[in-house]
């Protein structure tokens, strides 16, 4: 095969070189003194250059790992297949300000300061305020940012989708998300089987759905009520045979338990499950279940041991979402941590009346790390932090 | 103080009045739940390894830890001394600290020397060395095969067993973590 080649050299060894051209790229025999990164013109190619796999040694405008390369196309795939999907059951696609001066105010999410104010740690509150508006579909892919956060799940800035159904339950919601997963996972993969750490998870709908009760129950041996006084639960998780000090908080003796005994066991699943019903005190900003007082319409959906989207029936009552924002202020003074004001807006909205709603945050980088077999966030990323 | 953004492979810190490095670590944040790093840290005295969950916040204290590359110059007595290149200064270190792999030292031989408050807690040898065979018995002919070994004295006095092919001469390659031959090196 032979053509005119004209592009950038990506790698050059010995007589080869890659070249990127607008065509793609191909390996073209090298004229004496090309260096990568020079634009050339060459005459000979050797053949189309598929997959990334430069023979030469790196270079600084190829210096993406291959595998990175074509994860990146997969991106892009996801990204069309997320947006098919939504169009298809008639969402809204909505643009709400990164930049906001009240951040998402819960406990243990920090928010990163710019500009006077902060970027958002999640669309929902303005996106809510749509809802109120009148929207009754909508969703939105953006960037959301949390200080702090780093590991191999965890980046500081990350993608998110998040959507909204107004007079939807939430089991709405779940069909959405079983769905979704199953649709993008497809369109890169070719099946809906994710992977995760070398292992094939079917992630075909319908997904088994399981208490957090139950599974607190099953693999931790902990009976949660939701209403006992942190010393209870405390002294319930110990005798369990898991370490926690005294004085330690509800929600962080919940977690003590749920990560060394639960999440373990949802990791080592072959298929991805609902985790729902959480109790109360970890309720955030969903309602409580009609009738169980104890008990959140909540649910967070797990594959492969990653936590992929969390879910509420949303709390539209101001009075209880005004007190639970003063608790987690409080809260949040008492622990020395940055106080964000309330959004007075959101409030106001929830005030002139919101439908009831079921709504959902789904990260979209470990989404597509399940549908490309990456171990790592950062290697779904464009760019991690640590290659800025 | 470090909090755990600082956490890293190789930081020293101080828990319980011990000295600890840092091997692995991991954020881990459940999303409604708090932050925290799991942490294994390799005690720098004993080498036990404790996993630890560090909470965003919590502090810890930095160890006054400190790695310089030294040169083993020669013995004395059940010592040995070592010396720092950049500032030809001086540590008598004893042959206990080191451990087995002591009488696998030659002349020069660079080294990694921990010190914990100016003391010498810790001591890493290259990984192998290569070393003459000054004494062994020769092999019963016709028996080559490498499961037979018999003992071979080397140049720094140490016995390594060898496999029955290694005569007096030979250079051999010898793994300092396992007191252990790899393999004879041809000169």
């Amino acid at each position: 095969m032979t053509r005119a080649a004209r592009g950038r050299v990506l790698a050059v060894d010995g007589e080869l070189a890659i070249v990127r051209g607008e065509r793609g790229d191909a390996r073209v025999r090298a004229r004496p003194g090309w260096r990568p990164g020079d634009l050339v013109e060459g005459d000979a190619v050797v053949q189309p250059f598929r997959g990334g796999d430069y023979p030469g040694p790196t270079t600084e405008v190829a210096r993406l790992p291959r595998d990175r390369l074509a994860r990146l196309a997969a991106r892009g795939e996801a990204m069309a297949a997320l947006r098919r999907f939504f169009a298809d059951r008639d969402f809204l696609e909505v643009e709400t300000p990164l930049l906001v001066p009240s951040p998402g105010l819960e406990l243990h999410l920090d928010a990163v300061t710019a500009g006077g104010g902060y970027l958002i740690t999640s669309p929902e509150y303005q996106m809510k305020r749509l809802l109120a508006a009148g929207f009754e579909r909508i969703y939105q892919v953006c960037k959301c940012f949390r200080a702090g956060e780093r590991g191999p799940h965890h980046a500081a800035e990350f993608t998110m989708v998040e959507w909204y159904r107004g007079f939807a339950e939430l089991d709405a919601i779940v069909r959405d998300t079983e769905e979704l997963v199953a649709a993008v996972v497809t369109a890169v993969a070719g099946a809906p089987v994710a992977r995760v750490a070398g292992r094939a998870i079917d992630v075909a709908p319908p997904w088994p759905r399981l208490t957090v009760r139950e599974a607190m129950r099953r693999w931790a041996g902990v009976e949660v009520a939701g209403d006992e006084p942190a010393p209870a639960l405390v002294a319930a998780v110990r005798a369990a045979g898991i370490a926690v000090a005294d004085g330690t908080a509800w929600d962080d003796a919940f977690f003590a338990a749920f990560l060394a005994r639960v999440e373990p066991q949802l990791a080592a699943l072959d298929r991805p499950v609902v985790l729902e019903d959480w109790p109360a005190p970890l309720a955030a900003l969903a309602r409580r279940k009609p009738g169980d007082p104890h008990t959140a319409l909540r649910f967070e959906a797990y594959v492969g041991g990653i936590e992929l989207a969390n879910a509420f029936g949303e709390l539209t009552d101001p009075v209880e979402q005004r007190a639970r924002f003063e608790h987690d202020q409080a809260t949040r003074r008492a622990r020395g941590k940055p106080v964000y004001p309330i959004d007075e807006r959101l409030l106001a909205a929830l005030a002139e009346g919101l439908p009831p709603s079921a709504g959902i945050t789904l990260g979209v980088d470990r989404l597509i790390m399940l549908a490309t077999g990456a171990e790592t966030i950062d290697g779904v990323l464009t760019f991690a932090a640590g290659e800025l | 103080m470090y909090d755990t953004s600082d956490i890293r492979k190789g930081l020293k810190v101080l828990m319980d009045g011990n000295p600890y490095t840092v091997i692995e670590f991991q954020f881990v944040k459940p999303g409604k739940g708090a932050a925290f790093t799991r942490t294994k840290f390799k005690n720098l005295l004993t080498g036990a390894v404790v996993e630890r969950n560090i909470r965003s916040g919590e502090k810890l204290e930095p160890a006054n830890v400190e790695t310089r590359d030294m040169q083993y110059l020669y013995k004395e007595g059940g010592d040995l001394v070592f010396m720092d290149q950049t500032n030809y200064e001086q540590v008598t270190i004893s042959a206990e600290l080191i451990g087995p792999s002591h009488d696998l030292m030659k002349d020069n031989l660079p080294c990694t020397v921990v010190f914990f408050n100016e003391r010498p807690v810790d001591v890493t040898l290259p990984t192998f060395v290569f070393l003459e065979v000054t004494a062994s018995e020769p092999g019963v002919r016709g028996d080559t095969s490498g499961n037979v070994t018999k003992p071979a004295t080397v140049e720094t006095g140490a016995s390594v067993n060898v496999p029955l092919f290694i005569r007096v001469g030979d250079t051999i390659k010898i793994d300092t973590r396992t007191h252990e031959y790899v393999e004879r090196v041809n000169k």
